[in-house]
């Protein structure tokens, strides 16, 4: 689809995943439900992507479908020009709640991936991130002592430990206070444009896609549908009361078909 | 709970010992009151429980039930953890395997007697076996359990980092579902314990559930007879509490709601 | 679980093969003592052609159920009253950690020497294995009453009788409901245990005497078979009690 302007990503950008007409249906009571219809786009390399819907639109489905957890009834995803058959860790998924292991310390979790490299190089890395996610002093601390936003950054921690490629994220700071939401906001992009990867973020927070997105695609639901592609053409950092931020923010609410007065 | 105060710290022992000496105050009481010259008051308990410490019979007696325990409950265990997780794991076996054991199950080890004698004879390893019987079963379904109830984020999360199905058992699944083994196996330790005493008292000729019966047979001395029932509840109590101090260990913690 | 036959192939198959294998190592060792399953199977018809097998399943069944009901009866209110009261349970929970522990069985000696041998001996040890897991369960169930309930109830002014009855009742049925399920299988543990050393009939009588009189191991095996049945049966029929809807709000596997 289009190219973003030239603000925030490289001219001329790699293509990382193209979904071609993915559909999935599922069976219920032997009648087939169609849950995703006919998506496709294409995704470059290093962009920041957000899929918004309603909730139970099938988002988590699509992503569930990308990162190689879900067949498609029909249709392909292609990474890097390879279809995608199952789970890698070239792609790692973030959940928005109980994704961290509660039997693990943060130094273990983040660890996690890492059991083939040399020690050195594993603690090496290891404090790395604890650093990058702010949460040191915590590295021998379980996550049951954490809160909310710690183990989501753990989560995301965990996930760059082990150098992927795509970062998916379903709806990743859902279960978060709306105060902690705007830190992890902040925190997650400035882990982006410090490493640079793909992100796939999922959401139902409209804010959220506009202020984080290069691009937002628009599910419709019943089935989901891709209704539309926009491109945030707003520098980072953005300010979320800017007349332009407000306009696209608008144009998301009325492609999701809310009003704009509560 | 209720409206009362909330209690003191002092109180935490104030209220057993009160509760305690009423108990032996009643007993002794019904005991001199009914004027019976067989079933034994507090005091008599309590020298009669010296009298077995002297002798020294006593800790063979609680070595021999003690050890007999730890035999079945760990074959139990080495048996029964591998293929609790196998069932968790394989659903299609689980319910292939799951009716056999349900039948087998609500068998009282005790029926399982005079097998365990033509298997085994008259002798400890009758009796080990029948612990092991009675903590075979709830170890296998606290496996069966605790594997299934792992949330399917976890195994996926294992997935997606590249593990292979042996790590993943290793490293994901056996690590989630080891609060609910804990529990299994305290629950199996605490059934052991029970079946080795019951055991005792028809297949064997030692231990603390010889001891209670013999001391009626030969003799009457009921005050034996107490002095090692409160034994076997004070033992059984330790094994418990050893097994639950398990429970609070970092990296099983998580599992266990922090009861008041 | 509504009697639906589900005849489910696989489990089947699988005992099928048991028994087979059973049949076959029986058969290889011939003038041995362990029956093998088709002497079990006749065994089992000679029990019930005499009616000495609805005999003893009655017998074993009535103990069962005084023992329960009396263990039942006396450990639920109290449970429920001791875990409402922080300093009864301070006083109480000792005492009663020390008694869980013992083996009905060992009271065998008190029991004969307080109720003689016979039906009240065997109820007496019933009583002991129910009433104990019955006390902690009720305790343990009141502990588990979300705060927010109790503040609730507070909050309309109900009176106290009200609010064991709308209140404290709903919230402790589910768990009462699965522990007593438990508590059955354990009586029926206890019963045919108790029925093997203090009474005269009974399927644990049964296992005994046929060994004792001679040597008859089909007749044993016959037994533990109707007991392994019998004790599914009950703790089905009490999984049904708990599906019943005004207890399935709460629940938790098992």
């Amino acid at each position: 689809m289009s190219l973003t302007n030239a603000a925030n990503t490289p001219a001329v950008a790699a293509m990382k995943l193209r979904a071609e007409q993915l559909c999935v249906a599922f069976e219920r009571d032997s009648k087939s439900v169609s849950v995703l219809e006919d998506i496709t786009f294409d995704i470059s390399d290093g962009e920041f992507i957000c899929i918004v819907g309603r909730s139970g639109c099938g988002k988590s489905t699509l992503l569930n479908v990308l990162a190689g957890f879900l067949a498609p009834t029909s249709g392909s995803v292609i990474i890097d020009g390879e279809p995608v058959h199952g789970p890698d860790p070239r792609r790692i998924l973030v959940f928005q709640e109980h994704g961290v292991f509660p039997w693990l310390t943060v130094e273990g979790n983040i660890g996690f991936g890492l059991s083939k490299l040399p020690r050195a190089e594993r603690e090496h890395r290891v404090a790395h991130y604890v650093q990058m996610i702010g949460l040191q002093g915590f590295e021998r601390t379980y996550p049951s002592d954490l809160s909310g936003g710690m183990k989501q950054r753990l989560q995301v921690a965990r996930a760059l430990a082990v150098n992927p490629d795509i970062l998916y994220l379903d709806e990743a700071f859902g279960a978060l206070d709306s105060i902690t939401r705007l830190t992890m906001r902040k925190e997650l992009l400035r882990i982006w444009q410090t490493e640079r990867r793909t992100i796939i973020f999922v959401t139902h927070d409209i804010d959220e896609a506009v202020q984080l997105a290069d691009r937002v695609v628009v599910l419709s639901s019943n089935p989901a549908r891709i209704e539309d592609i926009l491109t945030i053409d707003i520098r980072r950092p953005r300010n979320i009361s800017s007349p332009h931020y407000l306009e696209l923010r608008d144009k998301l609410l009325e492609q999701i078909g809310q009003a704009y007065t509560v | 709970m209720n409206s009362l105060s909330k209690p003191r710290n002092w109180e935490k022992y104030f209220w057993p010992v009160l509760a305690a000496a009423l108990l032996f105050a009643i007993w002794h009481y019904c005991v001199v009151w009914t004027g019976t010259n067989i079933f034994p008051s507090p005091l008599d308990v309590e020298k009669g429980m010296a009298e077995l410490l002297h002798k020294g019979v006593l800790w063979d007696d609680i070595g021999d039930s003690v050890r007999r325990v730890a035999v079945g409950f760990g074959a139990a265990a080495v048996t029964g953890i591998p293929l609790g997780l196998t069932l968790g794991l394989y659903p299609a076996a689980n319910q292939m395997v799951n009716p056999v054991l349900q039948i087998l199950r609500p068998i009282s080890p005790i029926a399982w007697i005079p097998i365990a004698i033509i298997l085994f004879g008259v002798g400890d390893r009758a009796a080990v076996f029948l612990i092991f019987l009675g903590a075979f079963f709830p170890i296998v379904l606290a496996c069966v359990s605790g594997v299934s109830s792992v949330p399917s984020i976890f195994q996926r999360t294992g997935r997606n980092f590249g593990l292979s199905s042996t790590q993943l058992l290793a490293r994901v699944v056996f690590p989630a579902a080891l609060p609910q083994i804990l529990i299994g196996l305290r629950i199996a330790l605490g059934i052991a314990w029970v079946v080795v005493v019951a055991a005792e008292m028809i297949a064997v000729e030692s231990g603390l559930g010889y001891l209670v019966i013999d001391s009626r047979n030969s003799g009457k001395r009921y005050d034996l007879v107490i002095a090692a029932m409160l034994l076997i509840g004070v033992i059984g109590l330790i094994l418990d509490l050893g097994f639950r101090s398990l429970e609070g260990l970092p990296s099983v913690r998580w599992g266990f709601r922090h009861e008041s | 679980m509504r009697l639906k036959l589900h005849v489910q192939p696989r489990p089947l198959l699988f005992i099928g093969v048991l028994l087979i294998c059973w049949q076959i190592a029986i058969n290889r060792h011939p003038g041995q003592l362990l029956p093998g399953p088709l002497s079990v199977l006749r065994a089992i018809g000679d029990l019930m052609h005499s009616g000495l097998l609805l005999k003893y399943i009655v017998a074993s069944l009535f103990r069962v159920t005084w023992g329960f009901a009396l263990g039942a009866s006396l450990g639920i209110p109290l449970g429920l009253a001791i875990g409402w009261n922080r300093r009864a349970e301070m006083a109480l929970n000792p005492l009663i950690q020390i008694f869980r522990p013992i083996s009905p069985l060992a009271w065998i000696p008190v029991a004969i020497l307080w109720f003689g041998v016979g039906d009240m001996a065997a109820v007496f040890l019933i009583f002991v294995g129910c009433f104990f897991p019955l006390l902690l369960t009720a305790m343990s169930a009141v502990h588990n009453i979300p705060a927010l309930y109790i503040d609730a109830g507070r909050n309309f002014g109900l009176s106290p009788f009200a609010f064991v009855s709308r209140v404290l009742y709903p919230a402790v049925a589910p768990q009462l409901v699965v522990g007593m399920r438990i508590t059955l299988g354990i009586a029926w543990l206890v019963v045919v245990a108790a029925e093997m050393i203090a009474v005269n009939s009974g399927l644990g009588f049964l296992i005994v005497d046929a060994r004792n009189a001679g040597n008859r191991y089909d007749l044993v095996v016959a037994g533990m078979v109707i007991i392994g049945a019998i004790g599914l049966l009950l703790d089905l029929g009490m999984r049904s009690l708990e599906r019943v809807k005004s207890f399935r709000w709460s629940y938790s596997e098992d």
